[in-house]
């Protein structure tokens, strides 16, 4: 019987011959990844004092501060320098901080391999699902356990099957796809499940907007957001330097799905997420004209290369909404720097955009960019909750980084195709 | 552990996700800081109000989107042990057993109101409400999580898999 994605890595992980929907396994982690914000801080450091003070195995942990840097506040700075001693003092060399968040740190640095199973303490780490590996976020005890025994225990799950085909219309972008789908299956539509996305809309996207969609796969209550790795999957893995030997990821032929979801990518309008829930979706048409005082241009889910130039293609020669903020944060150090030598981040400050650091930053609140009372965020980052962004008495909506350049420009949610 | 709980009910509706639960603003404040803003986004006066007598009853998608353990922490420190809700978001779920919190779905906890007095058998999976005189059956826990359960969470499990004095 023909097998998913899912259920042929959990076998590898568990060093079975196969699995089955619904098992229960013991599976060996391949990577496991924490942040400042839930990592050593969080029960760890002081339990593994308590119970034995070594991870098992030093090279397959990860550790990325990105939540709170720069920090804002002394105990922002003391969280990223306990995390940052803590990696230090357990021999941990996979350490980056003021690089940017941990997904796509995790991807530009070959931690994230196809085939593989990678567990994180942030519930986006679901993205790693683009490279065709199983990608799941986990509580900050359940990394204790990894910690201690390089092992985490896993029930097998059902998949749905996403398959989107055909042609993305000119302004419309993975985060469109990424939204409707969002929007069509539910926040907890997906609970429990993986969900794995096929057809060529997918195959035909490059890795910067693959990253996009497996991102949000937990919005919908998802353990997984999977991808089968391709030509394109190594050549990014290339281009950072890793040359993992090529292994076939897909799901077999008459592999059994719980659900199949079909869409038409030819169909697709520029979506948003309105508030307060991440399924609050609806065309952009729909809310037009609503005012919006700052647009979000960042984030693990949209601060890519894709994404700066998708902006900047709108907002070139012309100047922001009087009175908007354009904050925009490149998804890491290494984005920020091309787009800089590739002359983006001229032209999107240019038009009166504020560039900032690479970090997670105000997509949770944190710092660099938090909202008042009555005030409308659109941003390109994956979560809209009440009081997410700053005040409880807020407003964000979520869209493309082509949505968000448009927006700037006007002041208002602005569909991209109607510039 | 005492295997039957029993407390006065602080009701919610659907979908309280995490960043009502454990606002992110207050993350960076030790637990005990941060747990007196649990649930404020929704019921300002929820934590200086909650004690080891509070059950939580909520409807479904139960701790829905973050995977921040400071949600359950920040719940168990002031006092909660047993959440019932329709649904749990799965992240949510390992978290709350992990930290030794006892999670049990129910599918009629629409006929659980605020106020109510219930008694939670949790060998057996049922809810009794006493002024109500009606008994409610949870849905079966799984064996394995059941496990953790009995042994108060995982550090607890993890402790006595290295043979550390809990």
């Amino acid at each position: 019987m023909g097998k998913t994605m899912s259920e042929k890595i959990l076998a590898k992980a568990a060093g079975l011959t196969e699995t089955r929907v619904g098992d229960i396994v013991q599976a060996k982690v391949d990577k496991a990844m924490m942040d400042d914000i839930l990592g050593p801080r969080v029960e760890i450091a002081e339990n593994m004092r308590a119970i034995y003070d070594k991870v098992w195995d030093r090279d397959k942990v990860v550790i990325i501060s990105d939540h709170y840097t720069p920090p804002a506040t002394i105990a922002q700075a003391e969280i990223v320098k306990f995390t940052r001693d803590w990696a230090a003092g357990h021999g941990i060399d996979n350490y980056y901080e003021f690089c940017g968040p941990c997904h796509q740190i995790m991807a530009e640095n070959g931690h994230v391999l196809p085939g593989t199973l990678v567990v994180g303490t942030d519930s986006h780490t679901c993205m790693g699902g683009a490279f065709g590996a199983f990608a799941t976020g986990v509580g900050s005890t359940e990394m204790l356990g990894v910690l201690l025994t390089g092992e985490i225990w896993l029930k097998v799950p059902a998949t749905i099957q996403v398959s989107w085909c055909g042609l993305l219309p000119p302004r419309v972008m993975a985060k469109d796809i990424s939204l409707k789908t969002i929007g069509c299956i539910g926040h907890a539509g997906a609970t429990y499940k993986a969900v794995e996305y096929i057809g060529d809309t997918i195959k035909a996207l490059p890795m910067d907007e693959r990253m996009a969609i497996t991102n949000m796969a937990v919005e919908m209550g998802a353990k997984a957001g999977l991808m089968s790795s391709d030509d394109k999957t190594y050549d990014f893995l290339a281009r950072h330097g890793f040359h993992p030997a090529p292994m076939e990821t897909a799901s077999d032929v008459d592999a059994i799905f719980e659900n199949v979801h079909v869409f038409r990518a030819d169909e697709l309008k520029p979506q948003v997420a309105s508030p307060h829930a991440v399924d609050n979706v609806t065309e952009v048409g729909n809310v037009v004209d609503t005012p919006i005082h700052q647009v979000y241009l960042g984030s693990c889910t949209g601060g890519r290369f894709y994404d700066l130039v998708a902006a900047a293609d709108i907002i070139k020669g012309k100047k922001i909404a009087k009175g908007l903020r354009f904050l925009i944060s490149p998804a890491s150090a290494k984005i920020w720097r091309h787009a800089d030598a590739a002359g983006i981040l001229a032209i999107l400050a240019d038009s009166g955009a504020t560039i900032l650091a690479p970090t997670c930053g105000v997509c949770v609140g944190l710092h660099s960019g938090v909202l008042a009372a009555g005030e409308n965020c659109l941003s390109t980052s994956n979560r809209n909750f009440i009081g997410r962004m700053g005040s409880r008495a807020a407003n964000i909506y979520l869209g493309s980084a082509a949505t968000a350049a448009a927006t700037a420009l006007t002041g208002h949610i602005t569909d991209p195709q109607t510039l | 552990m005492n295997t039957v709980i029993s407390g006065t009910v602080v009701k919610f509706g659907d979908n309280i996700n995490t960043d009502i639960i454990s606002p992110p603003q207050y993350m960076e404040l030790p637990v005990a800081e941060a747990a007196k803003y649990a649930m404020s986004p929704v019921n300002a006066g929820f934590a200086a109000k909650a004690d080891p007598n509070t059950i939580i009853a909520a409807g479904s998608n139960f701790g829905s989107g973050s995977s921040r353990e400071t949600s359950p922490l920040t719940l168990k420190h002031l006092g909660i042990r047993v959440i019932i809700a329709k649904s749990f978001a799965r992240i949510f779920y390992r978290n709350g057993i992990n930290v030794g919190l006892v999670l049990l779905e129910c599918p009629r906890i629409d006929d659980i109101a605020d106020g109510d007095q219930l008694t939670v058998d949790l060998k057996n999976g049922r809810i009794e409400n006493i002024a109500k005189a009606v008994a409610y059956e949870c849905d079966r826990v799984p064996e394995h999580i059941m496990r953790l359960i009995e042994q108060g969470g995982l550090i607890a499990s993890l402790k006595k898999r290295f043979g550390v004095e809990s």
